[in-house]
């Protein structure tokens, strides 16, 4: 055997372990987690990779809790109002911004930018003004309209670097035979923003599932909150015994929901992505 | 209008009204004011949830306003940032624990974007790659980031658990430590846990956004290399990289301005904990368990301030690669 074909040898057994390294590192905090909920709380501390006994408690416990039916709830209707508010904004504004040539378009980029790098905090005082004033205080449409903050701006960077990308011939084409600039939208880029537009939105949904700071702050009672408040407040009861059996069984049932998500979603972005928006 | 482009316009004209600004075409002038029609949307909901209440953080944070009842503030001027009263300086700016949590959230910001960009492009190079089973592992890597933050961080601080945790477990089975170790409560490790949860967290996403950059890559450089012969280490600093610079560009602005306002990770592992405190921890901290509006929003405004002045660097260093609208 040659050194050439050791060293292919030897490379092929590189790339696999550096494979196995990180489908490791990815998935085990996750797995971890599965096994733990599965525990009876008996067996809740002694370590081990596979448990010796399981059974359904920790599920059980959860789900029999309404406040945490209710989160659930909350945050699909969260979420999902916040990615259709997000993709319908950032789809026109993206058009606008990169399809057309006008006087403060730069200027409205620099605004976006300027959002998208707000820190939260920056606006927490004056925004719990708002949704005060606005009567939203303690409601999931105060967190829908104060998500917008972070999903917009992120939206329309992302779809007006789509957008900028697709070829000008579609436009003008679509120019040339009369189309408004509403039609152009809708009939010719947006069939080919799907795949930008599953990234996009797949990213704001998880922005919005994710997002615990306003959550935290904008909501007070136990019908009102969002699944991440939820969770890290299970672990309020007591200092010392923190309910780590239930705490991973509503982690593993908020999570796996979102896992089937990005599998699904992940399909189709990179055969979108790898397809192309236009041949010829 | 549209009968105006059918039979004037030659096609010539076309390419004109969406490259060379031509002001005067009815065209033109249609597209711009629906320009402003699509953008208004989001104009006002962006003024609405950021605009306006910024300018309010701005103004209560030289008021003594409390959470309770915030209409009833007084003016003070700078007296939440910095005041000379009885022989002593008071405000956010003469308090050390303020400062701790800048150099905090700068250390964390710094050390933990660079990890992210070095591993996700690693991650996405991989993930490039033709191999068998590739689907599978793409959705694999993908998990931690759709995991919530809140979520992710329970499972470290269980995995991290001092008594409990499989990590020490782990390490002593090993060898590498003797005692186990308080990862999130002692102050020496405890910003190392708070990194090593959002590494792992945010790894997913600067692999997504490399990823997709080196999908819309032409495939004629690569074979054009391979003809002849050059190492793909080399292909990758003289090719690969130049071309996806400007997606990572983004996926750096983007993890960079999301480290410097951390909250939640570090709020769920190690809590108020100073040793880890961020600038997002101290001003809420102030705001809503003190309820100290006035200083809360003090804090906040220099936070912003120190974003501001983060961003603008960022975009003056990498102004090259980030085109604002330009051609």
């Amino acid at each position: 055997m040659t050194t050439r074909q050791l060293g292919k040898i030897a490379k092929r057994i590189g790339f696999w372990a550096l494979i196995i390294l990180i489908m490791l590192y990815a998935v085990f905090p996750f797995y971890y987690a599965v096994v733990t909920s599965l525990k009876p709380s008996s067996d809740l501390f002694r370590v081990e990779l596979w448990p010796s006994s399981w059974n359904l408690d920790n599920y059980v416990h959860i789900f029999s809790q309404t406040s945490f039916l209710r989160a659930i709830f909350n945050s699909i209707v969260v979420a999902f109002s916040v990615v259709f508010i997000a993709l319908l904004f950032g789809l026109t504004a993206s058009y606008a911004l990169g399809r057309v040539r006008f006087r403060g378009r730069s200027t409205v980029l620099l605004v976006i930018l300027g959002v998208s790098m707000f820190p939260q905090v920056a606006v927490l005082s004056g925004l719990f003004e708002v949704i005060r004033s606005l009567n939203l205080y303690n409601n999931p449409a105060g967190l829908i309209l104060s998500y917008t903050i972070f999903t917009l701006p992120f939206t329309v960077w992302v779809l007006t670097t789509f957008m900028k990308q697709l070829p000008m011939e579609l436009e003008e084409a679509a120019i040339m035979d009369g189309a408004t600039p509403w039609v152009t939208l809708t009939k010719v880029f947006l069939p080919l923003m799907w795949p930008a537009m599953a990234t996009t939105g797949l990213l704001a949904f998880i922005a919005a599932w994710n997002e615990f700071l306003f959550a935290l702050t904008f909501t007070l009672t136990d019908t009102q909150r969002t699944v991440p408040v939820a969770i890290a407040l299970l672990s309020g009861g007591s200092a010392y015994e923190l309910p780590w059996g239930p705490i991973m069984a509503a982690s593993v049932v908020v999570t796996v929901p979102l896992v089937v998500l990005v599998i699904i979603f992940q399909r189709r972005i990179v055969s979108g992505l790898t397809a192309g928006a236009v041949k010829g | 209008m549209q009968t105006s482009i059918k039979h004037d316009d030659a096609p010539g004209e076309a390419r004109s009204l969406t490259t060379k600004p031509r002001r005067g075409t009815k065209v033109r002038r249609q597209r711009v004011k629906a320009a402003w029609l699509f953008l208004a949307p989001m104009l006002i909901a962006l003024t609405l949830v950021a605009g306006w209440p910024l300018v309010r953080t701005f103004f209560l944070s030289f008021t003594d306003a409390s959470l309770s009842d915030m209409g009833a503030a007084n003016l003070i001027g700078f007296e939440n940032y910095l005041v000379y009263d009885d022989g002593r300086w008071y405000g956010v700016l003469a308090d050390s624990v303020w400062w701790q949590s800048v150099w905090n959230t700068v250390y964390f910001s710094v050390v933990s974007v660079s990890l992210e960009v070095v591993f996700g492009v690693i991650v996405a190079l991989i993930l490039n790659a033709e191999f068998k089973g590739r689907v599978i592992v793409r959705a694999a890597v993908l998990i931690p980031w759709a995991i919530p933050t809140i979520v992710s961080a329970q499972m470290w601080a269980w995995m991290l658990n001092d008594q409990f945790g499989i990590i020490n477990h782990l390490l002593m089975n090993v060898g590498i430590i003797d005692a186990p170790i308080a990862w999130t409560a002692n102050a020496t490790y405890s910003m190392w846990a708070v990194i090593m949860v959002d590494v792992w967290k945010t790894i997913p996403f600067v692999a997504l956004l490399v990823l997709a950059a080196l999908q819309m890559l032409p495939k004629d450089c690569y074979e054009a290399a391979e003809v002849d012969g050059i190492h793909p280490i080399r292909v990758f600093f003289r090719v690969t990289l130049p071309l996806i610079t400007p997606a990572l560009m983004v996926a750096v602005i983007f993890r960079l301005l999301d480290a410097l306002r951390v909250f939640d990770v570090i709020y769920v592992l190690t809590s108020n904990s100073t040793s880890t405190m961020s600038m997002s921890v101290y001003a809420r901290q102030q705001l809503v368990e003190f309820q100290d509006v006035g200083y809360g929003s003090a804090a906040s405004t220099l936070l912003f301030l120190i974003i501001a002045l983060a961003t603008v660097a960022y975009l003056y260093v990498g102004r090259k690669q980030i085109q604002l609208g330009g051609d």
